[in-house]
């Protein structure tokens, strides 16, 4: 949906890249068609030359025909993948579940950061504790903390299936990246803006509400994405509590075949699945300085 | 996770059929041959020519660091196969440079076939992965339990058996589980074992439960998972699982093990050496001479013969 309009502006994007360092002294239309081309011509050479010289090096290393066994077998990638795509659903479940969970929490915490005086001191300093502590810890410990701990407390009631820990794991340690995002966001809406809101009558949390976590959410869109790419990946945590993901399903082929291969299955997918978002999120974010650009306040 | 099962069992069934067919063709082997383990002659150091007295003298081995034997095992390293050492806090667990336990008197017995006094060998950590890692090799030869298989072989150099192991099913003492007696008391439960083990194959082929296996990164996991009872049961070797019963989780027992398959088909631990590396005939004879002379019997029978008795599991 987002590509649909990636075509031409891509190009027009690489042509760019490929002209990076022109000087820009000739604004004649004809010559700078023609440094264009030159340009392109240049930058379409030298990746052959650099690319290829590359690739020959690689190519005819003396350890070459072992790394391309252990990594490029061709015959373990295909007989691998249907396991892994099988995998990656677990992955999908866990993302899209903690996803929602992390986005809702992450904000709550960037307000409760963000509210003002001294009335609201301990809320501010719960959030900030809360961030500081999540952003630390090592993720490993966490899943494990939680996904053994817990269950090991015998508590009846509380599951011991290893996935709602998963997903506890990756919201509160992912929540905290998120709410900084967001505060981000926040402290950069002008404070013209909240003064604007509070003078139409709006009382704080109205003008919180109505004026500027709009506009933050709006601003910090592609660093949000950018974590959310994170959490796709760090989804493989939970292979840490025996649950059989992409990442383990792939390791079990890795170590009954003695074989690297089944990883590149999972690069793929989690390729395929990213590159899509990244451009969803510059589809984005164009739409959002061309709406800003024009003047209008949707 | 059941399609993976189900993928999983699908490529078995292949690879049974395969082995089976190929074993119609030489009816001579049919008998001998499990049908999940491919013929006899995959294990192919076994069938490589007796080497020289010469090539494998002393001063002709082509070595990781020249007059050392460089051998790797994993940290940490386990009961029974290395024994525990307080005092050498970088090996706690289990110290292969004491010569005790079933792995490291065996590494030292080839050392010494080879003509390798203690002193002159070296211990380096080799992670499970790093083991068959493309590319030169920190290591001589490495030993930590590793299963000869003929698609691993294809990366590395897998030498003649060592050890013959079986695997164990562990339960919690008491659960419904730990009374069971044959594979299909078995099937409703969920069980757990080390990734890249073939205590994994044996619950997927074997016991092929109808829950979907958890599967983590060292055995360590496992009995953390079944302590907190998000397994059943897990998998493992038999000597690993008396170390397990006996000093990581007391409240557990040996359910009982699978059948011993006999022959050269039959699941045994190999050393690992980089793909035709020279030194691979070399152990071999080392190897084939601590059996004739009756060594790895008592090395074996010396670390190992308490822990080879337990109910097997009836089909």
């Amino acid at each position: 949906m987002a590509l649909s309009g990636g075509g031409p502006h891509e190009s027009r994007a690489l042509a760019d890249l490929a002209a990076q360092g022109r000087p820009r002294l000739v604004h004649d239309r004809r010559s700078s068609r023609r440094e264009l081309v030159r340009s392109v011509v240049i930058a379409v050479a030298s990746s052959v030359v650099f690319f290829g010289v590359l690739g020959w090096i690689i190519v005819n290393s003396s350890g070459w025909p072992e790394v391309r066994q252990a990594f490029l077998d061709e015959r373990i990638f295909w007989s691998s993948l249907p396991a892994t795509l099988a995998g990656f659903v677990t992955n999908i479940q866990l993302f899209a579940i903690a996803e929602v969970l992390i986005l809702v929490l992450g904000l709550l915490l960037a307000v409760m950061r963000s509210l003002p005086g001294p009335a609201f001191f301990p809320l501010r300093f719960l959030a900030t504790l809360y961030v500081d502590v999540f952003r630390a810890l090592p993720g490993v410990l966490v899943i494990f903390m939680l996904g053994f701990g817990i269950p090991g407390l015998a508590i009846a009631g509380l599951p011991v299936d290893p996935f709602p820990y998963a997903v506890l794991t990756l919201t509160l340690l992912y929540s905290a990246y998120v709410s900084e995002v967001y505060r981000a966001g926040i402290e950069s809406v002008h404070p013209s803006q909240e003064a604007a809101a509070r003078s139409l009558g709006l009382n704080r949390f109205q003008a919180l509400r109505y004026v500027i976590v709009p506009q933050a959410i709006r601003r910090v869109i592609p660093p949000l994405l950018n974590d959310f790419i994170g959490l796709q990946k760090d989804t493989v945590l939970v292979s840490f509590l025996g649950v059989v993901e992409i990442f383990r399903t792939a390791q079990i082929t890795n170590a009954a075949t003695f074989n690297f291969t089944p990883y590149l299955d999972v690069a793929l997918v989690f390729i395929v699945i990213t590159i899509p978002l990244a451009r969803l999120t510059d589809w984005l974010v164009e739409r959002e300085r061309r709406g800003r650009a024009s003047g209008g306040l949707r | 996770m059941r399609v993976t099962s189900r993928f999983v069992g699908l490529v078995v069934a292949a690879v049974m059929l395969a082995a089976c067919t190929g074993a119609a063709a030489s009816p001579s082997t049919s008998t001998a041959a499990p049908a999940t383990q491919p013929p006899a002659s995959a294990s192919a150091p076994a069938a490589s020519p007796s080497p020289s007295a010469d090539a494998c003298g002393k001063g002709s081995l082509k070595l990781t660091t020249a007059g050392k034997l460089t051998i790797g095992t994993d940290n940490p390293a386990f009961p029974p196969y290395f024994d525990p050492d307080p005092k050498d806090p970088a090996w706690q667990l289990g110290n292969p440079k004491n010569g005790k336990g079933f792995e490291s008197a065996v590494a030292y017995a080839v050392a010494d076939k080879l003509g390798f006094s203690k002193d002159e060998v070296t211990w380096v950590v080799v992670p499970f992965d790093n083991s068959f890692k493309p590319g030169k090799k920190s290591f001589d030869f490495d030993l930590s339990q590793i299963s000869y298989d003929p698609v691993r072989a294809q990366a590395v150099d897998m030498s003649d058996g060592y050890y013959f192991v079986n695997q164990s099913v562990v339960a919690l003492k008491g659960s419904p589980l730990a009374s069971a007696k044959t594979v299909a008391d078995m099937k409703a439960y969920k069980f757990g074992a080390q990734v890249g083990t073939t205590s994994y194959n044996t619950i997927v082929t074997t016991i092929a439960p109808s829950k979907a296996p958890a599967v983590y990164d060292t055995n360590d996991k496992v009995v953390q998972a079944l302590k907190v009872k998000q397994i059943d049961g897990l998998v493992v070797d038999l000597p690993t699982a008396f170390y397990i019963t006996g000093a990581q989780l007391p409240n557990s027992v040996i359910v009982g093990q699978f059948p011993n398959v006999t022959g050269a088909t039959a699941e045994h631990f190999s050393l690992v050496l980089q793909k035709g590396s020279a030194l691979t005939p070399c152990v071999n004879a080392a190897i084939a001479a601590l059996k004739a002379d009756g060594t790895l019997d008592q090395i074996t029978k010396e670390w190992l013969s308490d822990k080879a008795s337990a109910p097997v599991i009836q089909p």
